[in-house]
């Protein structure tokens, strides 16, 4: 049997040695386009992390143009216009237009090709099948049928970078009738504009979390390992469980949406137009009767839950490192499952807080204003299980918990900062200011991106059987932990004194009025300090990356548990071979046995019987029964 | 390597894979669906006096079209029963009776229902000059009788210059006083042979019944388009299921290719449900 019908029949009932079969494989099906989910889990890794830093570099000019308003870029600012175009950066000033797309395609970039790949997709696809004693993934050709509607999606978002007119402009957030209207008219393609490539992008995105989610909740139902009842997951399974729902259950509308904006801009359509429209001064031949409301409904509904789509993963990948450098069992184990569980539901019945300026009634704001109130509950459950948990450990400093411990008061300004954004009163004066910018990067930029690195440094070993450099490790942590803070703390500020989110000119026009001085510096001033420390944050990814491709050939080869850890995935070998494990695991206890009183070592794996002195050790003697 | 529980059930969930697999996915095909649902409720809700249509689909075609799909979801039952009593031929018979309805069912509404709609014509009148045109529209009795007022005249495009259009008139315009016309009726009426003069420039706007038309239009061609291409992909897999390559899969293992035809079986029965939902919002509300 040759190597491609062997992949094709797998599944059926043959007698063969499946164990060796993917020896047969050549380099193209094996390492390309596989359908093992440990290849799946690092080309989506791979890719999230690019893209992240390319995301990272669109605002890295950004800033350029908030320090420096209507200044030629230096260095860089001649080569920008051969790549995006001469009519973006003419004399490597930037345009308004091209500020304009950076700021749409970094935040699209960094959340629907950066954090969410990484976060759920590879994480999830390289870890969840291990941490549950699986082979593999429940649908292996799904799976990777995912990863390249992910690819072609992403394909797409670059390519609207060099069409006419260059890439989308509205915001992440597409907002109608703006979006409608952008990239069209003379010189624009009906189709092969910024605006609508993102939208046909988009398409291929939520096609490729659709597989995706499928795929990890029927894994995570029906392949758990024998003995890995609900209650022994590891917290990170029940994480990715949840996230993998609101993804099936929060994207549908926005694709409903999108394809509806779609029909707006092609077939000229009125989902999201009113009457009466006027562009450009001329009143445009649509036959309105749409509602701009609408598309922010629908946006919003995928809106917030894509925002715990992209913390519940870092918090899943926290909580294991947290336990196993803290090592004592997780403070709170249940709490902590049934809160995800609650933010999971709640998490789509929060949508419209996003919305308080548009004038939906009082009414309607006064139960998102509840909701999001109710929603904050879990989260500092979960928050403060995680500081619980520290509390009288043994704490080992290894590059993962550094980025761990860091995550925690992170997310936590991340989180109290948006309480008053809860609010309607309070959110009139703060929406759509710096205030808002900073809010929300405190939780995915130090707080979820950190999970991320942490749980890049913690798997890694797993992964290539080597482990990353500790002390460059360090060297990436430190500037990037003080740079995050210099970058978005001053943007509190700035939000409170009024700096509109959206100004390409940084401020500078606005401080001509408004020249109110914050700590010796005006809001626009504010600008410089929070730039430098943006680039200089990029060059402390360099440690980073130099270590990251320099361990996986040279770096100190480890054993199968490094980090003496208790989950399944550490009794696989590393590089887990196809088909994962040498004898499939049964589990027997908790993920977190840690420190078990009367251990020889100071943890247990789930895969170790319980001995029957230990059960006498664990239970309380047993009540007398009378007959 | 072998993943487990395909074809066979986990003991303590008592499914296999697909089967929460297809599950699953329907469930996120149900938000798909209600997203454009809640699109529809709320451009309805919005939608300013005389500006949402009714009455303009062909109801007996579109009962026809209903029946033909509720048939085809008792065949896939049937095939799939077949199947699991290890009775091919009747398999094969009941799947080319599924596949038949859904090529029916798309041959209806892409070649017949679709292109009757690009045909006619309608005419959204200027708010000042509906005084004009009151013999088309009747609203001094319809507002007397609390009824909906007529902005829009339809019909056949019958021709037009640069100063006027000429429709061959639907009876609602030709005969507006006309009790009869206050409800929509389950036959379509015949266009008349009246013919009414609208000058453009009272005409606020004019086109077929195209998407552009009005947000009705959009959401009926957007629901339907997108449900038809669920009807297609359907097709397209029962026609794998149906083909030799599929026999071969039975003489391997029959229960894999229930399974299947069980899966893909429950998916028709969601693009079914879709279209339970369709046809009264669209021809029948």
């Amino acid at each position: 049997m040759d190597a491609s019908t062997s992949v094709e029949t797998h599944h059926e009932p043959h007698e063969h040695d499946a164990a060796h079969e993917h020896h047969e494989l050549g380099w193209w099906r094996k390492y390309i386009f596989s359908t093992d989910h440990k290849v799946i889990g690092i080309q989506y890794g791979l890719c999230g992390l690019v893209f992240l830093f390319f995301g990272f570099c669109l605002m890295m000019m950004m800033r350029w143009q908030l320090a420096y308003p209507g200044q030629a870029m230096p260095v860089i600012g001649k080569w920008l216009p051969y790549i995006f175009g001469a009519d973006s950066m003419p004399d490597g000033k930037m345009t308004a237009d091209f500020y304009n797309s950076l700021g749409a395609m970094h935040g699209t970039i960094m959340i629907f090709l950066g954090v969410v790949p990484l976060a759920f997709a590879a994480f999830g696809n390289f870890v969840v099948p291990l941490q549950i004693g699986a082979p593999d993934m429940t649908f292996p050709k799904v799976n990777a049928a995912s990863f390249w509607a992910f690819a072609v999606g992403g394909v797409i978002m670059l390519v609207s970078f060099f069409v006419p007119g260059g890439a989308a402009k509205g915001g992440w957030t597409s907002y109608t009738p703006l979006a409608a209207f952008d990239d069209t008219g003379p010189g624009r393609n009906v189709v092969f504009n910024g605006q609508t490539l993102w939208l046909i992008g988009f398409i291929f995105l939520i096609t490729s979390s659709l597989l995706g989610a499928v795929n990890f909740i029927t894994t995570i139902i029906q392949l758990r390992a024998k003995g890995l009842t609900w209650m022994r997951l590891p917290f990170f399974v029940w994480a990715q469980f949840v996230t993998a729902f609101l993804l099936l259950l929060a994207f549908p509308p926005l694709e409903a949406a999108i394809i509806m904006q779609i029909m707006d801009r092609v077939a000229h359509t009125s989902f999201f137009l009113p009457a009466g429209l006027v562009v450009n001064g001329a009143p445009v031949s649509i036959s309105g009767g749409g509602s701009p409301l609408l598309w922010q409904h629908l946006f919003w509904f995928l809106g917030h839950p894509e925002v715990y789509v992209l913390i519940l993963p870092a918090f899943g990948i926290v909580a294991e490192i947290l336990a196993n450098n803290s090592r004592k069992p997780l403070w709170g184990y249940k709490s902590l499952v049934f809160s995800v569980l609650v933010i999971g539901f709640l998490s789509f019945i929060v949508w419209a807080h996003h919305m308080w300026l548009t004038g939906m009634g009082s009414a309607v704001s006064a139960f998102f204003q509840t909701t999001t109130l109710l929603i904050s509950i879990p989260s500092v459950i979960i928050l403060s299980a995680f500081f619980i948990s520290l509390w009288g450990g043994s704490i080992r400093f290894t590059v993962p918990m550094l980025f761990a411990t860091a995550f925690l008061p992170m997310f936590g300004i991340g989180g109290l900062t948006g309480i008053p954004l809860a609010f309607n009163s309070a959110d009139l004066y703060l929406h759509d200011t710096y205030y808002i910018i900073a809010h929300f990067h405190y939780i995915v930029a130090p707080g979820t991106i950190f999970g991320l690195f942490a749980g890049v440094y913690y798997w890694f070993p797993k992964a290539t059987g080597r482990k990353m450099n500790d002390f460059w490790g360090k060297v990436h942590f430190w500037p990037t932990l003080i740079c995050m803070n210099v970058i978005f703390l001053p943007m509190f500020l700035q939000g409170m004194a009024g700096m509109h989110r959206r100004w390409y000119d940084g401020g500078q026009g606005w401080t001509v009025s408004n020249d109110h001085t914050i700590w010796g510096l005006t809001g626009f001033q504010w600008n410089h300090p929070i730039s430098w420390a943006a680039w200089i944050m990029g060059l402390a990814q360099i440690p980073f990356i130099i270590n990251f491709f320099w361990s996986i050939w040279r770096g100190e080869k480890v054993n199968d548990n490094p980090w003496e850890a208790t989950t399944l995935e550490w009794t696989a070998p590393s590089p887990p071979p196809h088909g994962n494990f040498v004898h499939i695991p049964v589990a027997y206890r908790g993920p977190y046995e840690y420190s078990l009183p009367g251990s020889e070592r100071d943890y247990t794996m789930q895969n170790e019987p319980v001995e029957p002195a230990e059960r006498t050790r664990r239970k309380p003697p047993a009540e007398p029964v009378l007959v | 390597m072998e993943i487990p529980y395909t074809i066979s059930t986990r003991p303590d969930t008592g499914l296999w894979n697909a089967k929460i697999g297809i599950w699953l996915f329907l469930a996120s095909e149900v938000m798909l669906f209600g997203g454009l649902f809640s699109a529809y409720i709320f451009l309805r809700i919005d939608a300013a006096p005389g500006m949402w249509p009714h009455g303009l689909l062909n109801v007996p075609v579109g009962t026809m079209n209903t029946a033909i799909l509720i048939l085809s979801s008792v065949t896939v039952v049937l095939a799939w029963a077949s199947l699991k009593m290890r009775r091919y031929r009747a398999y094969w018979w009941y799947m080319l009776a599924t596949i038949s309805c859904g090529v029916i069912f798309l041959t209806v509404k892409l070649a017949y229902e679709w292109p009757q709609k690009f045909e006619h014509f309608g005419a959204y009148i200027k708010p000042e000059a509906l005084g004009k045109y009151e013999k088309y529209l009747g609203n001094e009795r319809r507002v007397e009788k609390g009824l909906e007022p007529r902005i829009e005249i339809t019909g056949h495009l019958h021709s037009q210059n640069s100063k006027e259009y000429e429709v061959a008139l639907d009876p609602v315009n030709a005969e507006p006083d006309n009790p009869a016309m206050d409800r929509p009726h389950f036959f379509p009426l015949p266009v008349t042979d009246k013919i009414a003069t609208i000058e453009k420039e009272d005409v606020l706007r004019a086109t077929m019944f195209l998407p552009t038309h009005n947000t009705y239009f959009a959401s009926y061609f957007t629901i339907t388009g997108l449900h038809g291409m669920h009807v297609l992909g359907g097709v397209l897999v029962f026609i794998y299921m149906w083909l030799p390559v599929s026999k071969r899969l039975y003489q391997r293992n029959p229960e894999h290719l229930a399974n299947r035809v069980e899966v893909s079986g429950l998916f028709w029965h969601f693009v079914d449900l879709v279209w339970i939902f369709v046809f009264p919002l669209f021809y029948l509300l």
